[in-house]
């Protein structure tokens, strides 16, 4: 068995409406029991990359390729990526109103491992992840992030993830617009699920959540290239002197 | 979800679609005559009050203009519609001695099962006549009667001349009119003082003949201090031709007492469906309207509620579904006519594939109620850019006295939404559904486990396209 999961190669993408090159040809590699970060100002593509990796309608692959668990996967549904082991944490999860949260993820396992969740069982597994994420279990029965505070979402994703149990999990400013204590949650929840058999893609504009999850390495995505790749001493040097010092090294790009 | 959709597979349209043998004992002529309104009155062998009332109609039909407003009704020819068949059966109340292809159709609806599991008693209406009706003996010890319209013109002559029409007058409209002349089947309800009826009676009505009609007339009424929960399914299978149902129901809910009346109407998409419902409330009584709008070409349906005793209440629950090539005009009128009278609407649409919801309401306040309080909301749901969505909530108000709330969304269903859904490993469909299914949660939960479940079902069937 390969040691690769994730293969981007040479990709470039579009904003399929307006044909505006957003990702100018990236290349990356994430292997099994590795956390990669993706640092970046605004405006760089970190978000466009992850919702490219999801296969969201909006974005146009025009070059390169995404091999996925040694399938390319380019032209598969979004769908059937997640049934293959993709995930995305959502920066801002959509509210779904009269969809429960237990009902929605019952839904959801059952399409990922072809196999019918029972309703009892489920609700033992969902109470036993929620408590773990200190989650209140009348969560469960609320409608699917409606009326839930910034943090709620985010735990709720993480919820999410570790009830799906993914190969490669991607998340996209998880941390943005949490507290500290909800940061260590999520980290906690990440540090729980990691093991030896999946990886994590994680994109973050600051290096808050850092501090509490140990990356293996940390990419910069600049202006849609990842112009820099290093360990953790590249977030540390981003947190002392911020982007202005790697946007001006790479001004010609 | 899996197993649900295997049950979806299970419930296929197919079943409403089943078409029997034409097998009847009497048909008129297609069209609308004298002649043929003295056949129908002389073969239902009715008092002359009635046929004299059928005759009346008929001329009122034939000085009213057709609607200027809402749908479209060029396409629907009277005289190609056949007003009267009577399947070849008499009434049972044995369900064994029902003729069996009529049986089969109304098991594979669902229909006995329900009665032995969650009904007090039912009704089955086929083509023009009722050819089932039971109710628990213990009701009828009660004094609860159950029964069709014509065996209640014959043994409650009275009580039906007192309400017959008197609420929805053939003079109301060209449709209600022809009710009046050509009226057949339905059912008649009379709940007496004080008797609470716990668990719901169901009447079922299946229109089999192609270019037919069904005019079945519903008669309820609950005394004092009563309770009823009374529901009402319609389905017919497709045909080439054009179909017209034109029913009428008159509710007259009394001092003090709850009227719980629940549709599920899923007509073919061959069918005009342009009925009457009207009810009228007594002091502190209170109306609940649960309406779901699934089939037919064309639907015009406002349920209306009268509220003439103070305080009374009515609530209105609905959910309209329009698909490709239907046209769904529905929506509720409430008017205030008594001091400190409550009305809730809460009305749900989607529409798909080029379908229209049109949502049509109205609330009227007379100028003497005073203390009134309302609350209207409607939301649309459109699944894709073919399709059309309409609110026209009218309000009058004649007075100043009054606490109203007004909402009105109309949204297209969300890109986003769908691939947040789609990123858990939900297909595109489901996820459609679900999101659509929990737009219609605050309805579903209002209607009878069954009908929920069927609801669900008929959502799943129309967003997977297995409608013809």
């Amino acid at each position: 068995m390969s040691k690769n999961l994730l293969t981007i190669n040479d990709l470039k993408v579009e904003v399929a409406d307006d044909n505006k090159e957003i990702l100018k040809g990236i290349n990356l590699k994430v292997n099994k029991g590795e956390i990669h970060v993706i640092m970046g100002p605004n405006g760089g593509g970190k978000s466009t990359l992850a919702y490219t990796l999801m296969g969201h309608p909006k974005y146009k692959i025009t070059n390169g390729e995404i091999i996925f668990c040694d399938t390319k996967i380019n032209d598969l549904k979004t769908h059937q990526r997640a049934k293959m082991g993709l995930f995305l944490s959502f920066q801002y999860p959509e509210e779904i109103e009269g969809v429960t949260v237990e009902e929605f993820l019952r839904t959801a396992k059952t399409a990922i491992t072809d196999e019918q969740q029972k309703i009892i069982p489920f609700k033992r597994l969902i109470n036993k992840k929620m408590e773990e994420l200190s989650m209140n279990e009348e969560y469960a029965s609320r409608y699917l992030n409606v009326g839930f505070s910034g943090g709620e979402k985010k735990k709720n994703e993480i919820l999410q993830m570790s009830i799906l149990n993914p190969k490669l999990s991607i998340l996209d400013e998880t941390d943005s617009g949490l507290d500290v204590d909800a940061i260590k949650i999520v980290a906690e929840g990440v540090n729980k699920i990691r093991n030896d058999e999946n990886a994590f893609l994680i994109i973050t504009h600051y290096n808050k959540l850092l501090e509490y999850i140990k990356p293996d390495f940390v990419h910069i995505l600049l202006n849609g290239r990842i112009v820099k790749s290093g360990g953790i001493e590249l977030a540390d040097e981003i947190d002392e002197y911020g982007y202005e010092k790697i946007k001006n090294e790479f001004a010609g790009l | 979800m899996e197993k649900k959709k295997t049950n979806v597979k299970d419930i296929d349209r197919r079943i409403y679609d089943i078409k029997n043998e034409l097998n009847y004992s009497f048909k008129t002529d297609s069209g609308l005559t004298k002649d043929i309104i003295l056949d129908i009155s002389k073969q239902k062998n009715e008092p002359e009050w009635m046929r004299d009332f059928r005759l009346k109609s008929l001329e009122i039909y034939s000085q009213k203009p057709f609607p200027k407003w809402g749908a479209d009704l060029s396409d629907l020819d009277m005289d190609n519609i056949v007003t009267y068949i009577r399947p070849n059966t008499q009434m049972k109340h044995d369900w064994n001695d029902v003729p069996e292809d009529i049986k089969n159709t109304f098991e594979l609806l669902g229909l006995p099962q329900a009665e032995r599991e969650s009904l007090a008693g039912v009704g089955a209406q086929y083509d023009s006549e009722v050819v089932y009706h039971n109710i628990r003996q213990e009701l009828v010890d009660k004094g609860v009667i159950y029964t069709d319209m014509e065996t209640a013109l014959r043994d409650y002559e009275d009580i039906v001349r007192e309400y017959f029409m008197k609420l929805v007058p053939p003079t109301d409209h060209k449709f209600a009119a022809l009710h009046g002349a050509v009226w057949s089947g339905g059912s008649f309800v009379y709940v007496p003082e004080g008797v609470k009826v716990d668990i719901p009676l169901q009447s079922y009505f299946r229109l089999n003949a192609p270019g037919a009609g069904q005019f079945e007339h519903t008669l309820i009424i609950v005394e004092k201090n009563s309770y009823l929960h009374f529901i009402e399914g319609c389905s017919a299978p497709k045909y080439k031709v054009n179909n017209l149902h034109a029913g009428c129901v008159e509710l007259f809910v009394k001092e003090n007492a709850t009227l719980r009346y629940s549709t599920i109407e899923n007509w073919s998409k061959n069918m005009y469906n342009l009925n009457t419902k009207r009810a009228v409330v007594d002091k502190n009584g209170t109306i609940e309207w649960v309406s779901g709008s699934f089939g037919s070409k064309v639907s015009m349906l406002y349920p209306m509620s009268i509220l003439r005793g103070e305080g009374a209440r009515s609530e209105f629950t609905g959910v309209t579904f329009a698909a490709k090539g239907q046209y769904l005009d529905t929506g509720t009128k409430v008017v205030h006519a008594a001091n400190n009278t409550t009305s809730t609407v809460n009305s749900k649409s989607i529409s798909k594939d080029g379908g229209h919801a049109f949502y049509r309401g109205l609330l009227r306040v007379s100028k003497n109620a005073t203390g009134c309080k309302s609350t209207v909301s409607c939301t649309s749901l459109m699944l894709d850019n073919e399709s059309k969505s309409d609110t026209l909530p009218i309000i009058e108000i004649d007075n100043d006295n009054i606490d109203i709330g007004h909402e009105a969304k109309i949204g297209r269903i969300s890109d986003d939404a769908i691939f947040y859904l789609m990123s858990r490993g939900i297909s595109e469909e489901e996820a459609k559904a679900m999101i659509v299914r929990g737009f219609v949660e605050p309805i579903t939960k209002e209607l009878p486990l069954e009908y929920a479940v069927e609801l669900n079902n008929l959502i799943n069937i129309e967003l997977e396209g297995a409608i013809g």
